[in-house]
């Protein structure tokens, strides 16, 4: 199949996933449960990778800047736009691309391969909208939460780094921090986060849905499932870094 | 009643199914069988709309499934229960959790009565204090039992059985096969099973439609498979020794 009948086949799985649910007792169920496999189970993940990406920026920016011309503040400045512009959002949704996306390709592969979709479907149900939708809506909603925590810790855990290393002073640190602190660009990192939120949910899904065979090709199916997720990731952040700040 | 008339199917120019018409009868046990790559699973896919045929027609009690909207393919799903071949039981669900889920998803029933009619189809299949226990933490038997149950909670009109014995032993085979008639006939419904297991053919086929390359090539009720001298069907199922004898000590006892 080439790539053109993937990207098709993609779409058409929106439109199947988009309908009104069919009960929305059941969805109200199925998205608290998304929110706790897909979100509250990345906190851990989340919270230990900011929290050292963040002093490993600022060490890495203390490191380089040794100029007595250069101030030190810059390092705290540094450190906060690279971790709310690009780690937060970007690198941890690659992250989360990983963990999440294997967990929902082999999951809904899985389902495929033991019938219990076709199962879904003779009930006459639209398997599509039950399994991905609360997916989609479960990401959307935690993830910009999750990122907002990232870029929380990835700033604290400069702060911290600084601080034990004695590489530059918390006064300086805390004053290129708030220095020309500009809103959009919180707003800029969480459009991003809301586009790659649906990536992680749907790219994953189309991938466990259509798979067909056995374990193994639910395997291989989760291996594409992240390769690709994360290939689309960065090509979004490209286009959207252009369209948002360029 | 479920009527078949020229059914046919392909896959990528290869035909799987070539013009299949029969019937299957309220309150019968009816049968598909035929060695493996016959056609079996595609003429049960296609008859619960898994597949969509080619060309021909399946009516069920008079409805066309060419001639439904969209909402009424809806209702008539409603009315068909299956039982796959694994089982196809939620695994993050609980045995409750999985016959309650069809009640679910169409009833508007409170959490009570949906209960109750869980226990009720559970005491039905002989399954008690496996409520609370997840799939993986029962038998093979146990789970085939409770797909028989969640395929039957709604009433439905329809049940469809794939290969409903693979995997189990010869007695845990029988008690699903007996369960099987038995609903059928207490619940007045139509049954179509798919099934390898010449054992369950004998004992509870009322009806056998015997497929061979994609076509009907045999069909009758399980004392007519005795008589029959159809090549096809006489190669098929007297192929083991032990069913060939069966069949000798029968002939000679008519005789």
């Amino acid at each position: 199949m080439n790539y053109l009948e993937h990207i098709g086949k993609y779409f058409i799985m929106l439109k199947q996933v988009f309908r009104k649910p069919q009960k929305w007792s059941v969805f109200r169920e199925m998205l608290f449960r998304e929110i706790e496999d897909l979100g509250l189970k990345s906190l851990g993940i989340i919270t230990f990778i900011s929290f050292f990406v963040g002093g490993v920026v600022a060490i890495q920016t203390a490191l380089n800047v040794d100029s007595p011309f250069i101030p030190k503040y810059l390092i705290g400045f540094a450190t906060k736009r690279s971790v709310i512009l690009e780690f937060a959002p970007t690198f941890m949704c690659v992250i989360l691309a990983g963990k999440v996306g294997s967990y929902i390709s082999s999951s809904i592969g899985t389902m495929r391969v033991t019938e219990q979709i076709d199962a879904l479907e003779v009930m006459g149900i639209n398997s599509l909208n039950y399994l991905v939708l609360p997916k989609i809506m479960a990401t959307m909603f935690f993830y910009p939460l999750l990122i907002l925590l990232a870029m929380f810790l990835g700033i604290y855990g400069g702060y911290v780094a600084g601080t034990l290393t004695g590489l530059f002073y918390s006064e300086d640190y805390i004053y290129g921090v708030q220095l020309d602190f500009k809103p959009y660009f919180i707003s800029y990192a969480l459009t991003k986060t809301l586009v790659f939120a649906f990536v992680i949910a749907t790219i994953p899904a189309y991938h466990g849905y259509y798979v067909k065979g056995g374990s193994l090709e639910v395997g291989r199916a989760s291996t594409q499932a992240v390769v690709w997720t994360s290939v689309v990731i960065i090509l979004l952040n490209y286009f959207l870094t252009q369209m948002l700040l360029g | 009643m479920i009527e078949v008339k020229d059914l046919y199917k392909e896959f990528n120019g290869t035909p799987v199914l070539k013009g299949i018409s029969t019937t299957f009868e309220k309150g019968k046990t009816n049968m598909i069988i035929g060695q493996s790559g016959s056609g079996k699973t595609v003429f049960l896919k296609c008859l619960v709309g898994l597949h969509v045929p080619d060309n021909g027609i399946i009516s069920f009690d008079g409805r066309k499934h060419t001639e439904l909207s969209i909402k009424q393919h809806r209702k008539l799903r409603q009315e068909i229960g299956m039982v796959f071949q694994g089982g196809a039981l939620y695994d993050s669900l609980t045995v409750e959790e999985n016959i309650m889920f069809p009640l679910k998803m169409f009833k508007d029933q409170s959490n009570s009565e949906m209960l109750d009619r869980v226990n009720f189809v559970l005491k039905r299949v002989n399954l008690t204090d496996c409520n609370k226990k997840f799939p993986a933490e029962i038998s093979g038997g146990m789970q085939k039992r409770v797909a028989i149950a969640r395929a039957i909670v709604m009433n439905p009109k329809y049940l469809f059985c794939d290969e409903p014995n693979s995997g189990l032993d010869p007695n845990t085979a029988t008690v699903i096969d007996n369960l099987i008639q038995e609903i059928t006939q207490e619940y007045q419904i139509i049954t179509v099973i798919n099934s390898h297991d010449m054992n369950s053919v004998m004992e509870i086929g009322e009806k056998i439609v015997f497929l061979k390359n994609g076509v009907k090539a045999w069909e009758g009720s399980n004392k007519e498979i005795f008589k029959t001298e159809n090549e096809a069907i006489v190669n098929f199922v007297y192929s083991s020794n032990l069913f060939r004898k069966v069949r000798e000590a029968y002939l000679n006892e008519i005789k």
